[in-house]
This record gives C-alpha cells, sequence and structure tokens, in this order.
C-alpha cells in the first residue's frame, strides 16, 4: 500500500516527513510519497520525479506560489496545491 | 535511378533543440501540415542523401507518449500509422539532450515500445563537456539496441553521420526493445487486450493501463461502455495490491533500465557544477530581483512595440497614401477609382499597417522562449494570474494587447491549455489598445478640456485603460467559470535551462508570424474593408442621377475651388449611402445611449478599425477626411491638424446645438468613449480570433460579447451622466 500522503508519518513512523509545499528556498528534501491526480502524479513521474530521488527548493515566486524545484538538471515550476500531495524527508 | 522516400518522425521532449535540428536538416523545405479535428500543427520538411528522399515529420514537443487530449493524441496516432494523411514512419528519430539524458531517454524509451526502428540523436554534446559530463555513445547504442548519434544541431555537427544512421536503419528493419515490464502488468495487458477483442495493439493497451483517465481511456469507454470501465478498475486494483500502482510501474521500470544504462555509459563528475542556470535562477527567479528584472523585460517590450513600431506604420502609411494618390490621379472617378483608393488601397494598408508590431513582438516572443525566459515570465506572473482562472502563460499575450491586440492573440500560442487559451483570446481584445487612442483624444480634447482641471483629460484617459485591466481579468473569470469550465489545468512545467537564442531562429520566427497574419486573417480584413467601402459608396448619385464623384471633381477643378462645398457635398452622399440609411434606421437605437444618427452611423462605420471612426465623423460633419494621426500630434502638419480641430469644435457646436443632446455633451462623449473602450469594432481582430481558433464561432461570440457589454456600459454611462447634470444644474 502506497503511503497516505498529507499526513507526516504515514509510512515510516518516526522518521519526520513534511510536504513539498511547506518547504523554503534552499532546502533539500528525499520524496518520500506522490499523490493527487492521476495526470499530476503520471507527469511528476515522467519529469523522473520517483520516490527516493532528491529535490532542491530553488525559489519561490513572488506572492509565494508557485514553488521553483530542481531535480538533478530538470527545474519544473509546480503550484503549492499540486506540491501539496509529495511528501518529502528533509535532507 | 529509382528514388525511395523514407518517412522520418522527429520526436524530442520541449527545449531540446528539436526544431533547430529539423531547420538545419531540412533548410526551408519545409510546411505547415495542419490536422482535422485538433489544433495542432506539424512541420514537414524533406530532404536528399544519394538517391534516397527523407521526408521528415517535426511531431510537438512532449515529454511522454501518454496523451490527454486529442491534440497529444495526433502524435501517437501518426507514430503509430493511424492518421490517414500520412504514412505510417518507417524511422523514428528521437533528440535528446546530453546534459539531461536520463530524463529525456524516458521518451525514448517509450519509442522503442513501437515496433519501428528507432534512432537516437544525442544534442547539445557541447554543454554536456562543458558540465563535465563525458557520454560514451557507442555503448550507450549497444546498451539501448539502437543507433546512437552525437549531433550539435544548432552548428550542423553530426548531422551527415545522423542522415547515414537513418538510412541504415530503414535499411535493416530492426525492431527494438525496451525495458520487460513486471510479469503481473503484462498479464493484465494480455487481458485487457482479449477484452477488446485483439483488435488493439499492444501499445495502445499498455497506454490504457497506464494513463488513468487519459486520451486511450476516454475514447476506449466510448466504445466498449462501462463492461471496460469495470475490468479497467478492477486490473488496476490488482496491480496496485500486487505493488506495482499505475501509472508508478511505468516510470520505475522505464526509469531503473535508462539509469542503469546512463550509469555504464556515462560519467558525470561527482558532485555538481554550479551551472549558468544556477546562478541565473538566483536572480531571475527571485522574489525581489526577479520581479525587478521582469518589469524591465515587460517595459522594454510594451515600449518597443509601441515606439519602434510608429516609425515603420507611419512609413506603411504614407506609402499607401502615396500609391492612393497615385491611382486617384490616373483613374477617371467612378466606383472603380472609389473601390480601389478607399476599399482594396485602404484594405491592404491596413493589414500591412499590423506587420511592425508583429513583427517586433514575435521578435521578442522567440527572444524570451529561446533563451528559456518565457517559463521564468509565467512562473512569475502565475499566482497574479490564477486569480482571473488563467496561468501565468497568458501574461504575456494580455500585456501584448495594451500595443495591439492582434499580435497580443497570436502570443496566446505559448498557452497548451485550450481553455486557457480561449478565454486569453476571447478577453485580450478588452485590452485598450493603441486604436481606441484617437477617439479618446479626440473627444477628450473637444468636451473635457475647456473649463476644467488640468489634470482631468489625464485622469479620464487612465479611466478608459483601467477599464480593460478591470474587465478584462473579470470576463476571464466568468468565462471560466461557465462556458470554459473544466478541470484547473496542470501550472506543473519544466524552466528549460537558459541558453543564447540563435539570431537566424528569432528571425525565422518572426517571418513565419507575419507571413501567416498576412496571408490568413490579411484577406478576411480585406474583404470587410470592401464590404464597408461598397456599403458608404452605392448608390453613387444624387437624386438628379449625377454622381456625387463627378461634381466634386468639378468644384475642385474650378480656379476658386470651394473646399467646404466639396465637404458638403462628400457629407451628403454618405448620409445617402446604405450605410447612412441604416444609420438613420437605427437612430432610436442609439438614442438612450444619448447618440443621434451621425454617431451610430461613425460607429457601425468603424467595423474594419475603431480608428475609422474619426474619419467617418470628419466626413459626417462635413469637415473633410480628417487624418487619424493627426489628432492630438503636435508634430502633424498645420492643414492636417486645423482639420482636426476644425473636428473637435464641429462635433461640440453640433451637440450643443442640439435641444435634447445640448446640456449632456460631457455624458455623451463619455458614453462614446466607453464603448469603444469594449466594443470589438476591429475586423483585424475578428480575423485573427478566426485564424487561431479555426472557427467561426469564437470571433462572433467576441464580437457580440463585447457589443452587448458596451451598448449597456454606454448606457448606463450616459444615463447616470444625464442624471447627475440634471442634479448639478437643477432648480437650487
Amino acid at each position: 500500500m502506497l503511503p497516505n500522503p498529507g499526513s507526516p508519518g504515514g509510512l515510516m513512523a518516526g522518521t519526520p516527513t513534511s510536504l513539498l509545499s511547506d518547504l523554503r528556498p534552499g532546502d533539500r528534501a528525499e520524496v518520500v510519497a506522490i499523490a493527487g491526480e492521476p495526470a499530476l502524479v503520471q507527469r511528476l513521474y515522467e519529469f523522473g520525479l520517483l520516490e527516493g530521488d532528491c529535490v532542491e527548493i530553488v525559489a519561490l515566486a513572488p506572492l509565494g506560489d508557485p514553488i521553483e524545484l530542481r531535480i538533478g538538471n530538470t527545474r519544473l515550476s509546480l503550484r503549492k496545491s499540486e506540491a501539496a500531495g509529495i511528501t518529502v524527508k528533509i535532507t | 535511378m529509382l528514388t525511395k522516400t523514407l518517412t522520418v518522425a522527429l520526436v524530442g521532449n520541449p527545449n531540446t533543440g528539436k526544431s533547430t535540428l529539423f531547420n538545419a536538416l531540412s533548410g526551408l523545405r519545409q510546411r505547415v501540415g495542419n490536422y482535422p479535428g485538433v489544433t495542432v500543427e506539424m512541420k514537414k520538411g524533406h530532404f536528399f542523401t544519394g538517391n534516397t528522399t527523407i521526408s521528415l515529420i517535426d511531431l510537438p514537443g512532449t515529454y511522454s507518449l501518454a496523451a490527454r487530449s486529442p491534440d497529444e493524441m495526433v502524435a501517437v496516432d501518426l507514430l503509430l500509422g493511424r492518421r490517414p494523411e500520412e504514412p505510417r514512419p518507417d524511422v523514428v528519430l528521437s533528440i535528446v539532450d546530453a546534459t539531461n539524458l536520463d530524463r529525456h531517454l524516458f521518451l525514448t524509451c517509450q519509442l522503442l515500445d513501437l515496433g519501428e526502428p528507432v534512432v537516437v540523436a544525442v544534442n547539445m554534446m557541447d554543454a554536456a563537456a562543458a558540465q563535465g559530463i563525458k557520454i560514451d555513445c557507442t555503448r550507450l547504442s549497444s546498451l539501448l539496441g539502437v543507433p546512437v548519434v552525437p549531433i550539435q544541431a544548432n552548428q550542423g555537427v553530426g548531422l551527415d553521420q545522423l542522415t547515414a544512421a537513418i538510412c541504415d536503419a530503414a535499411e535493416s528493419r530492426f525492431e527494438p526493445t525496451g525495458p520487460v515490464f513486471p510479469q503481473q502488468f503484462n498479464e493484465e495487458v494480455e487481458k485487457l487486450q482479449d477484452e477488446l477483442g485483439g483488435e488493439v495493439s499492444q501499445f495502445l493497451t499498455r497506454r490504457l493501463l497506464l494513463d488513468v483517465g487519459g486520451y486511450v481511456e476516454q475514447w476506449s469507454l466510448q466504445l466498449h461502455g462501462e463492461q471496460l470501465k469495470t475490468s479497467l478498475l478492477e486490473a488496476r486494483q490488482r496491480l496496485a495490491e500486487a505493488g506495482t500502482p499505475v501509472p508508478a510501474v511505468e516510470a520505475r521500470t522505464r526509469f531503473n533500465w535508462v539509469r542503469e544504462i546512463v550509469a555504464a555509459a556515462v560519467t558525470k563528475p561527482r558532485t555538481r557544477p554550479i551551472t549558468w542556470s544556477d546562478r541565473l535562477d538566483k536572480v531571475l527567479t527571485h522574489r525581489v530581483w526577479g520581479t525587478l528584472a521582469f518589469l524591465a523585460v515587460m517595459f522594454l517590450m510594451f515600449q518597443s512595440i509601441f515606439l519602434w513600431a510608429k516609425p515603420l506604420m507611419d512609413q506603411i502609411d504614407g506609402l499607401r497614401e502615396w500609391v492612393a494618390g497615385s491611382v486617384e490621379a490616373s483613374l477617371s472617378p467612378g466606383p472603380l477609382r472609389g473601390l480601389l483608393v478607399d476599399g482594396v488601397i485602404k484594405g491592404v494598408g491596413s493589414v500591412l499597417i499590423f506587420l511592425p508590431q508583429i513583427l517586433i513582438l514575435f521578435g521578442f516572443v522567440a527572444i524570451l522562449e529561446d533563451c528559456g525566459y518565457m517559463a521564468r515570465a509565467a512562473f512569475l506572473m502565475d499566482r497574479l494570474m490564477s486569480r482571473c482562472g488563467l496561468s501565468g502563460k497568458s501574461f504575456i499575450p494580455m500585456l501584448s494587447s495594451v500595443a495591439c491586440a492582434v499580435p497580443g492573440i497570436m502570443a496566446a500560442r505559448v498557452i497548451e491549455n485550450r481553455r486557457d487559451r480561449l478565454a486569453t483570446i476571447v478577453v485580450a481584445p478588452l485590452m485598450s489598445c493603441s486604436a481606441r487612442l484617437p477617439v479618446y483624444v479626440l473627444l477628450i480634447g473637444a468636451f473635457l478640456k475647456e473649463g476644467y482641471s488640468v489634470w482631468l483629460p489625464g485622469l479620464v484617459l487612465f479611466g478608459l485603460y483601467m477599464i480593460g485591466f478591470v474587465v478584462a481579468p473579470l470576463v476571464a473569470l466568468l468565462l471560466k467559470r461557465t462556458v470554459l469550465k473544466g478541470e484547473t489545468p496542470l501550472f506543473l512545467m519544466e524552466l528549460p535551462a537558459y541558453r543564447r537564442p540563435k539570431l537566424f531562429a528569432v528571425i525565422r520566427r518572426m517571418l513565419e508570424a507575419g507571413w501567416a497574419f498576412v496571408l490568413r486573417a490579411g484577406t478576411i480584413i480585406l474583404a470587410a474593408m470592401i464590404l464597408v467601402w461598397a456599403l458608404l459608396y452605392f448608390p453613387y448619385t444624387d437624386a438628379n442621377g449625377t454622381p456625387y464623384s463627378e461634381r466634386i471633381a468639378a468644384i475642385e477643378a474650378a480656379p476658386d475651388a470651394d473646399s467646404a462645398e466639396a465637404d458638403r457635398l462628400r457629407g451628403e452622399w454618405m448620409r445617402g449611402s446604405y450605410l447612412g440609411r441604416t444609420g438613420i434606421a437605427l437612430e432610436p437605437l442609439f438614442r438612450p445611449l444619448g447618440w443621434d444618427w451621425k454617431i451610430g452611423m461613425a460607429a457601425i462605420a468603424s467595423f474594419p478599425a475603431r480608428e475609422v471612426i474619426v474619419g467617418t465623423l470628419g466626413l459626417i460633419y462635413d469637415v473633410g477626411d480628417v487624418d487619424t494621426g493627426a489628432i492630438g500630434d503636435e508634430t502633424a502638419d498645420e492643414d492636417a491638424r486645423k482639420k482636426a480641430e476644425g473636428l473637435a469644435q464641429a462635433v461640440k457646436s453640433d451637440w450643443a446645438s442640439d435641444p435634447v443632446r445640448g446640456p449632456y455633451g460631457v455624458s455623451v462623449a463619455l458614453s462614446v468613449m466607453v464603448f469603444f473602450a469594449l466594443c470589438c469594432q476591429c475586423a483585424s481582430t475578428l480575423a485573427v480570433i478566426r485564424r487561431e481558433t479555426r472557427s467561426w464561432a469564437w470571433p462572433a461570440f467576441t464580437f457580440a460579447y463585447m457589443t452587448i457589454l458596451a451598448y449597456f456600459a454606454a448606457l448606463v454611462v450616459f444615463q447616470v451622466g444625464a442624471w447627475l447634470t440634471d442634479l448639478l444644474k437643477g432648480p437650487v
């Protein structure tokens, strides 16, 4: 079973997890689980964002939304509402 | 010697240098292919090698073959040979970015399942080398099982080897295979295939199972109904329970395979070096510096559309007048001369006049897209635009529309989501474009200058511009909640690495945009101009059957030419024309707005373009043909300026002498200006909407909603204005 996203610690009780949408610029994290709309989840996978991969928050847009994200050499922009389905572990 | 033709499909992620490779291979031998039922355009080109003609199809940039819309499905259908217009490709050419191989090979991996020969072109080898990434293409080729050619598309390096590899691959007919999917998954695919009666290929059945709510699913459910829906749900449930849920199973299977191969064939530095893109993004997507840089870029773009285009537009206008003058001098007065001078030449002129703005804006759009800044602009503006139901991608089209809606609507092509794009196109004409300015300046000058504070004209002008900025987002929001209702599109987008834009590519984009406008919108604009000309020209004889043009020519030929009498005759001619009669007949409709038939008729006659109202009013008020450019222009020649001022005076005194409207001059002026702020009296805008949406329904809708909106806004403005006037002047 996939972990229940949005409930920190759903998968690995004891490991503190947070939502990607709560991270600040400069933070690095490891992806624990990806949930959300099927189309969004699939697109994230296609961009090479898999469970276990590392992401870095590069910037927040002027009004605090959307987020700029870096995975390897790929940079993505996604809205906070879209990032809220991604559970991460800050590294 | 017999020649043979190979069909090659070019596939790759956006920003891979795909178009550069396409242009490098096919040069100028290319054309745009349209496909029925969808809005995508694919470029097709061809080139020769030995005795082989290679016909190359440039598919739209995509990250995956998981189609979610009919537009995305065109590419998949084309690759599978399911489009009747195109043969199945002999070879699939997969272009990938050397600096980001893992991710780009995901799409290549999907292409391996098509059952067609695949050739991989690894582009931007120099950028990879600069980052310390070494790619062993021979090893990569043997691991992927397909030919791999390193290239440098922007310098034309490796193209001969690539062509040779394509020919060899077509010859060998070797069908590659990708990674093996988990056993459970393959079993579910087989079961589904059986259920569908064996007529659906394995490739599409996999997509049916993997793409939840995707296009293949929508299309299959229409054919097979509830039964399939249930089995699909159960199959996905079983896969989730077995630990191989969709769509993760595809990403895991493919990326595991790809990453293993890349690890074996590519050496990367231990720590990722800081790239130029990292450094630039530190500034350009920063909350403060990024916003300032964005404002500077937008200001530069906006200024240049206004300022750089102006001299060019004046020259085009001058040329048009010169041609019109020459024709006028060499032909005798009559319907033919009228058609040529006021219909055709004016029409062609009014098409060409847009070219400078279109070329400049598309130059900017091409540079911003090629260098990777466009995505950053959308990133910065997204929050603001999402408040009116749109996304950051709508910002540049909307802003450009403040200069002119025509290039603005064309710039909406950068928006992938159909509903967002339509909403942007439909509200763009509400932004106050430069063609409204002459109307504003004329009426403000006549009614709001003398006897009022020096601040008032500026404030009113500002208010009129604000109408567009306020109403456009509101209408967009309304549309997104009603006719264009649907799921919020994904905003998730790639912010590509910054690259130096190529001059040749930028010029190419500018010319393509200009050509598309002239060819496809120009014809409609010309037709509208000729129609309005005809309605104003006929009947062209007075009560005695003498043509007006002869009488005017006779007066002007006399040694003591009475130009006032000639202007009076022109006015009489216009009032008697079909359009003039319509204006007079429709007067009851304009009354509630405080308009008489003169304004009503001028408003109708300005259908080809708003600024035409100035010239038409000039003719109706018997002051002759007023040069729109001279309105408010201190540098215009004296005669033109006098005529413009004369018109303002004529309008003012005529309105003041009207017993009903007399005291309400200011309200009438405001009512006319508000009407023109909101209406869609612009044939070019409608023609370009027709071209961009490929349907007459959207221009018709735009015209209807804007005219209704304009009518009622003008009605309210006049009625409230008149009431206030009475209140202020009422008995004390």
